[in-house]
């Protein structure tokens, strides 16, 4: 919990009224320690075995039958589910929070496969706006094209997309790595803060505007730069990375990565960096 | 929030007034409060189609104030008289509810002067007047409207519609979509999104003699677009000039008696799912709406910000 204490020196709001207290040391209650491991209980999640599979057909369902369905599914130890029909309906595998393999055959609206943890999905299709929004680990990957807001705000794991997307891809990313193998629209890795975005063709206007951290690659045209957004140097650490991740993420053969142009941001905010060591090995 | 919705069959006729009926009740979540069709309709094209309202659904949620209904019939005999002495020929007539009407009619002369004349009494508006554009709207949801003004028999080759949630103006029709080009023949708009220089473009626009019926910023695209048409630009060129001319966030698309466009702002906000093929482009807010009229799996895409298409029949 915050530490409080009494104020000695009176800042303006205290002169108002506002307050009597200031705040010092960190304001978050500590909730896990990893020594406890195995007291902790991640509330939602079920052990499940990849080699037990089935099929449900979502055709007849709306979102929260066909989610409901999943989790059943997961709760009888179904490892590898395969979603029929989905037929552009939103918000279809969302909170998923431990290791799975979902393949949907066939496209998904709004907001698929937000705020999940772990699973691997495979998406036959297409996808709508916000894709893995707030995806904290797991991986992602869209045979088709994908809407805007692809992997807004997400904290880690891949997400991948075969074709192209639309605007603000990676719009306050924190981590993980978006990877996209078509063009990628306006205000792409807009108000990032960490991870990486690697887009294979063009991208639009404003590239990396207002992004406080984290590397962009791209392979074509930049529309232009947003502010805050530079050019740096492609280093052969860089290129080793991204051949790496290419391969991995089965996309971009024989692409030439040394070719990419690199984006950082130029604008160095002045406490962005006094974060605890721990905090700083869970944003990369 | 609002939802939109359009399609453009190539080479051929279909039951165009069911299929949009479909996609909009599928987009119902994003605007429940009037649902509005531009139909462009199989018509013989001998004559103008005129369609007009004298008063407003004052049931149903309206914010409008309630009249007693003998006023809509005293009305409607003033626009008859006026037509007379406009030299206009009525062909046929139909009451489609209390307060709308369906004129088929023979005019040669100039279309802004008749609207002015006609659109001068008191409450009443014309929704749209062409050779082939069907324009239906009023409050309710997709299929509300549809049953109440018998669109499922409608066959043609394109059509837009729009389901409205109202932000910036009354829940009415004079505020729903889609917005007639005054004073072009055939020519609709439908918009999702808000624009932010309303008051400026429609001051300078009015100062021009062009004519708004509404408060709803979505009738300045229709406006602003019909006075760059008037003054010799081509519908693209009118569309590709509103992407720097209108400030805001929007997507909007118009269609024309032989064409249809799609245009979205340089943010990009707004969204758009578009499926092209060479027998059928259709397009819609969201990917469901075109799944309700293919639901086999396609390939559909996002356009990008700043972009403008335009598509013939």
């Amino acid at each position: 919990m915050a530490n409080l204490k009494p104020s000695e020196k009176k800042t303006k709001a205290q002169s108002m009224g506002l307050h009597t207290e200031v705040l010092t040391g960190k304001t978050q209650q500590k909730f896990f320690n990893p020594d406890e491991a195995e007291n902790f209980y991640y509330f939602g999640t079920h052990d499940v075995d990849f080699n037990k599979r089935t099929e449900i057909d979502v055709k007849e369902m709306d979102c929260k039958e066909a989610n409901r369905k999943i989790d059943e599914l997961m709760s009888e130890g179904y490892g590898t589910i395969v979603v029929k029909n989905p037929q552009g309906k939103h918000s279809l595998g969302v909170g998923i929070l431990n290791k799975l393999n979902l393949i949907f055959e066939g496209s998904l609206g709004y907001f698929g496969c937000g705020s999940m943890d772990g699973p691997i999905v495979r998406i036959n299709g297409r996808v709508g706006w916000s894709c893995a929004e707030n995806m904290m680990a797991g991986k992602v990957v869209i045979e088709k094209n994908a809407g805007s807001c692809f992997g807004a705000a997400i904290r880690g794991g891949d997400l991948i997309c075969k074709g192209s997307v639309g605007a603000r891809t990676g719009i306050d990313q924190k981590g993980g790595t978006i990877i996209v193998g078509g063009d990628a629209g306006a205000f792409t890795g807009f108000m990032m803060q960490r991870g990486r975005i690697i887009i294979l063709g063009d991208v639009g206007i404003n590239l990396g505007d207002s992004m406080y951290d984290g590397t962009i690659f791209i392979g074509g045209k930049i529309g232009s730069y947003g502010s805050d957004a530079i050019e740096a140097e492609l280093t052969d650490s860089d290129i080793g990375w991204l051949k790496r991740k290419l391969k991995v993420a089965e996309i971009g053969d024989n692409f030439d990565v040394s070719k990419m142009t690199k984006v950082v941001a130029g604008k160095k905010l002045w406490n962005y960096d006094a974060l605890e060591p721990t905090e700083k090995k869970g944003a990369i | 929030m609002c939802g939109i919705a359009g399609l453009i069959h190539r080479g051929k006729s279909s039951n165009v007034g069911t299929e949009l009926q479909q996609m909009l009740q599928a987009l119902k979540h994003r605007g429940p409060d009037s649902t509005g069709y531009a139909l462009y309709a199989e018509n013989d094209g001998q004559n103008f189609i005129m369609r007009f309202k004298v008063g407003e659904n004052v049931g149903e949620g309206s914010t409008s104030v309630n009249e007693d209904a003998s006023v809509y019939d005293q009305r409607k005999k003033v626009v008859d008289r006026m037509l007379v002495d406009l030299g206009a020929e009525i062909v046929k007539e139909d009451k489609l509810t209390p307060y709308s009407f369906r004129y088929e009619m023979k005019y040669e002369k100039d279309l802004m002067e008749f609207s002015k004349k006609i659109e001068s009494i008191e409450s009443v508006e014309i929704l749209s007047i062409g050779k082939s554009l069907e324009l239906i709207k009023d409050l309710g949801d997709a299929k509300v409207v549809s049953d109440r003004y018998e669109l499922d028999k409608v066959h043609g080759t394109h059509a837009i519609g729009h389901a409205r949630m109202a932000t910036e103006s009354g829940v009415d029709i004079k505020s729903a979509h889609p917005f007639w080009g005054y004073p072009f023949s055939d020519v609709s708009v439908v918009h999702n999104g808000q624009l932010t220089n309303y008051w400026n473009n429609r001051r300078a626009l009015e100062n021009k003699g062009m004519r708004f019926m509404s408060e709803c910023d979505s009738e300045l695209i229709a406006v602003y677009l019909a006075e760059k048409m008037r003054n010799g630009a081509t519908l693209e060129e009118g569309m590709r000039d509103s992407l720097t001319g209108l400030d805001g966030v929007f997507t909007y698309f118009v269609a024309t008696k032989d064409s249809l466009g799609m245009a979205k702002d340089t943010m990009a906000a707004k969204p758009l799912v578009l499926y092209e093929s060479d027998e059928l482009v259709a397009m819609g807010s969201e990917e469901i709406a075109i799944r309700s009229i293919l639901p086999q799996e396609i390939d559909t895409y996002d356009p990008f910000d700043g972009e403008v298409k335009v598509w013939q029949i």
